[in-house]
């Protein structure tokens, strides 16, 4: 096969999905419960002085 | 779960972060960019493309050193109504020797790909010094002081080495000959055998209509006549160019 | 001895420079060379004089370093109004084309000094100022580096004015956004390089555990034009003492080259770095923190990652290959989630003090910041759609979507950011007139209005123009004819430009003013004046 038709179907597959899973994954990562709170925090560090 | 604790360390340590974001913003521009220096379609050569002769460069300087880019494209798109009002369809490889690209990105002008040949030398000479004479719709700012400015025959060679450098073509002999071949392109009275046995298809003129000097405007108008005029596209193959 | 460094190296540069104009090959160059010896030597003329020899005061490691921002928020507003002034005089060349001068007050040499002016000189120094004051901020540390980041700011100034004298003298490559030429560029790396030092060197001292999300944006934003930057500008001198260079591409390489250059100037330069100041400054005026900060890391992420592929949108159907049309086109379009993801956590911050709006013209700047951002993220991926980019590309509509983004997201934005610092800095209670702000917003608003309308109507009309047949198959229209159909158009955009252009100069007024420690005698935002004669009676 030509390099750019497999080049174009892994793109349209695997290259698809294992980036709309990175996607996601990040997503999650980010939202983890654990995250709150550190995130709370982190979100106030602009009004604490000038 | 140790690689969500891994998460907060990106979030505190400024140099991780740095490297990561860089290498997030690399991707997408290695994908793009790299295969185009190795694909078929990007690199091949078609019949005719040669590189400037030393005028026309000269010519191109100028084109570039007034930003015409800012309302002239050089870029025909593959549609009726372009193809009609221009003409063929702009080829990768009529570019290829195009140290930076001009394909612009605004038609506050028309489309200058093809403009070569379609108008006479007067008719440029004319249209530069002043545009509205010609073209009463126009607001193309007027270029008269080019055709009282002489053209810099010294920079001749040292501005084909450059381009040799980048890849260019040009041959020593192109290089040495370079001013001369400049003198000779705008008078047709010289002796051009030379001249045109290393550019094919050179156009001889005395473009700006002046014998006295080598102008600027004769450069700018020798650039102008030879756009998209190197292809001939009556043996052109079609399906060799499809994209 | 007080600017000891500095005095060297502004002399050095002076005495090299003026090798330069001696030796020059080309004309442009030796009157390029002459222009930057008269500058470095003025400047270092003024340092010598500012010198001296006493022992200097240490200095106190604990406050911050405001001065270098303070010089940043003036030029800001300096390079704005001139950005604007110069905009304003291009459109009106195009609608009265006898207004050129050639040849160097002509369009195509004109046109560079306004994008540029506007861009690098406004936009960049308001980033590299707000980047100062957030990184500091949200730090709590002392900029890093001491006089360098003096070479930063009096660095970037003297590219902007190389830059712009380069343009009108006709040195440019003609590569949209990357116009100035090699040594130039050169100059540039060096300050831009000098900037990170500051900026990481800042973060890496800081005395808070995390690294606040807006330095998170202005830190990509630096590195990623630094990688951009050097890699469209690779070129080769036809001299080292001419002004002429060679890009080390061609073609279609160097298209695609220049335009992921190109759009990540707008991704990198005119987004990224000025969402860092939304998360920063709208959390600040509205005195709430931002809505949802783990959002904001998702935007981060996937906003940096997307936008790099977007670049061949702006070469639909042209020679570059169609898988890279269709790439740059997909991206484009995921664009719009974190783009409007950004907006949304930007605007969202605002709930439960909604009633700002009416009474701080601050935030309304920053909430019409926000809308327009939201609009030109809309309307971007929209544009690179193939068969829309097919009508829309080459015509006005380019124009009108860069001017919704522009004046509406950077401009206001900016806008707001320079009336919260201009007190903040110069240690005053607050502006020397709020209702001037007001008026600013409005000035603006309608200026934008006025432009991108004209500019839609002028484009679409000049595409359907262009592509209109008639019963026997033949173009009805020719080129000629499709351009004095612009005419109105173009009359109507410049009188968008002065409006916008007005409410710059009146900006420069109040923060002159605030400078001076003035305040505007005048009735608070949002409140009722009482009616003459009826005042209040207490109850009975």
């Amino acid at each position: 096969m030509e390099t750019y038709t497999a080049m174009r179907h892994f793109a349209d597959s695997w290259g698809l999905l294992a980036m709309t899973l990175f996607f996601i994954g990040a997503v999650i990562f980010a939202f983890r419960p654990g995250s709150r709170s550190l995130a709370d925090e982190a979100a106030r560090i602009p009004l604490k002085d000038d | 779960m140790s690689i969500l604790k891994n998460h907060s360390k990106l979030e505190k340590s400024a140099t991780l972060l740095l490297i990561t974001s860089l290498a997030v913003v690399t991707v997408g521009g290695i994908v793009e960019i790299a295969p185009l220096f190795y694909l078929q379609n990007t690199i091949e050569k078609v019949e005719g493309m040669r590189p400037y002769t030393p005028l026309e460069l000269a010519g191109r300087d100028i084109y570039v050193r007034e930003g015409c880019y800012a309302c002239h494209s050089q870029m025909i798109r593959p549609f009726r109504d372009e193809v009609e009002r221009y003409g063929h369809y702009s080829l990768a490889a009529e570019s290829m020797y195009d140290h930076s690209f001009q394909w612009g990105s605004k038609r506050t002008g028309p489309d200058l790909a093809r403009v070569g040949q379609r108008y006479s030398n007067e008719w440029h000479v004319q249209h530069l010094i002043e545009p509205r004479s010609v073209v009463p719709e126009s607001v193309m700012p007027s270029y008269a002081f080019l055709k009282d400015k002489p053209l810099d025959v010294r920079l001749a060679s040292i501005n084909l080495t450059a381009n040799r450098r980048v890849g260019v073509p040009y041959t020593e002999e192109m290089v040495a000959n370079a001013a001369a071949d400049m003198k000779a392109q705008a008078n047709p009275d010289a002796d051009s055998k030379a001249l045109e046995a290393r550019y094919p298809k050179v156009k001889v003129g005395n473009y700006d209509g002046n014998k006295e000097a080598l102008t600027e405007m004769d450069a700018l108008v020798a650039y102008l006549q030879m756009l998209g005029t190197l292809v001939d596209f009556s043996t052109y193959d079609e399906t060799a160019g499809y994209r | 001895m007080r600017y000891g460094l500095g005095i060297i190296l502004a002399g050095a540069l002076c005495y090299l420079t003026l090798m330069g104009a001696a030796f020059a090959v080309d004309e442009p160059f030796r009157q390029h060379m002459w222009i930057a010896v008269f500058v470095l030597a003025i400047f270092t003329i003024i340092l010598m004089r500012k010198t001296n020899f006493e022992p200097q005061a240490p200095v106190d490691e604990s406050a911050y370093m405001d001065e270098p921002i303070r010089y940043g928020v003036i030029a800001t507003v300096f390079w704005g109004v001139v950005g604007f002034l110069v905009g304003v005089f291009i459109a009106v060349q195009l609608a009265f084309p006898h207004l050129n001068f050639e040849p160097w007050l002509n369009f195509g040499r004109v046109r560079p000094l306004h994008t540029s002016a506007v861009i690098f000189a406004f936009g960049g120094n308001a980033l590299i100022a707000s980047s100062f004051y957030v990184v500091q901020r949200t730090c709590r540390a002392r900029l890093f580096g001491g006089d360098l980041v003096w070479f930063v700011f009096w660095g970037y100034q003297f590219f902007i004015i190389m830059a712009g004298t380069g343009y009108l003298l006709g040195i440019t490559q003609s590569r949209e956004y990357a116009e100035p030429e090699w040594y130039v560029d050169m100059w540039l790396t060096i300050v831009w390089v000098a900037y990170l030092v500051v900026f990481m060197g800042t973060l890496l001292r800081r005395r808070e555990p995390h690294i606040y999300v807006a330095n998170w944006f202005y830190l990509s934003f630096i590195i990623t034009i630094a990688m951009l930057h050097v890699i469209n500008n690779l070129a080769m001198p036809a001299s080292i003492v001419g002004s002429k260079s060679y890009s080390a591409f061609s073609g279609v390489q160097d298209a695609v080259t220049q335009w992921w250059y190109g759009h990540n100037a707008v991704a990198f330069f005119l987004t990224v770095p000025f969402l860092a100041m939304m998360y920063y400054f709208v959390p600040k005026q509205v005195d709430r923190p931002i809505y949802s900060y783990r959002l904001s890391i998702v935007h981060f992420w996937s906003i940096i990652f997307l936008y790099i592929w977007a670049g061949p949108h702006h070469l639909h159907y042209t020679a570059v290959p169609d898988w890279a049309q269709t790439l740059g086109m997909v991206f484009s379009i995921m664009l719009w989630m974190p783009s409007w993801g950004g907006m949304i956590n930007g605007l969202m911050t605002l709930s439960g003090a909604w009633d700002k709006i009416r009474t701080d013209p601050i935030v309304r700047l920053m909430v019409a910041a926000m809308a327009f951002y939201g609009m030109a993220t809309f309307e971007g991926p929209m544009l690179s759609i193939k068969s829309v980019n097919s009508l829309s590309h080459y015509t006005d509509w380019t124009i009108a979507h860069v001017h919704a983004g522009a004046l509406g997201w950077n401009g206001m934005i900016t806008f707001a950011a320079v009336y919260f610092l201009a007190p903040k800095l110069w240690g005053r209670d607050r502006l020397y007139s709020i209702r001037m702000v007001n008026w600013h917003f409005w000035l603006a608003t309608l200026g934008i209005v006025l432009y991108a309308s004209s500019m839609w109507v002028s484009g679409i009309m000049q595409g359907l123009m262009w592509r209109e047949y008639d019963e026997q198959g033949f173009l009805v229209y020719s080129f000629a004819e499709t351009v004095a159909a612009m005419h109105p158009y173009y009359v109507m955009r410049v009188s968008g430009g002065v409006f916008y252009l007005a409410g710059g100069l009146l900006m420069a007024w109040n923060v002159y003013q605030t400078i001076r420690g003035r305040v505007r005698k005048e009735t608070p935002m949002g409140m009722v004046l009482p009616t003459h004669g009826t005042a209040m009676k207490p109850a009975q």
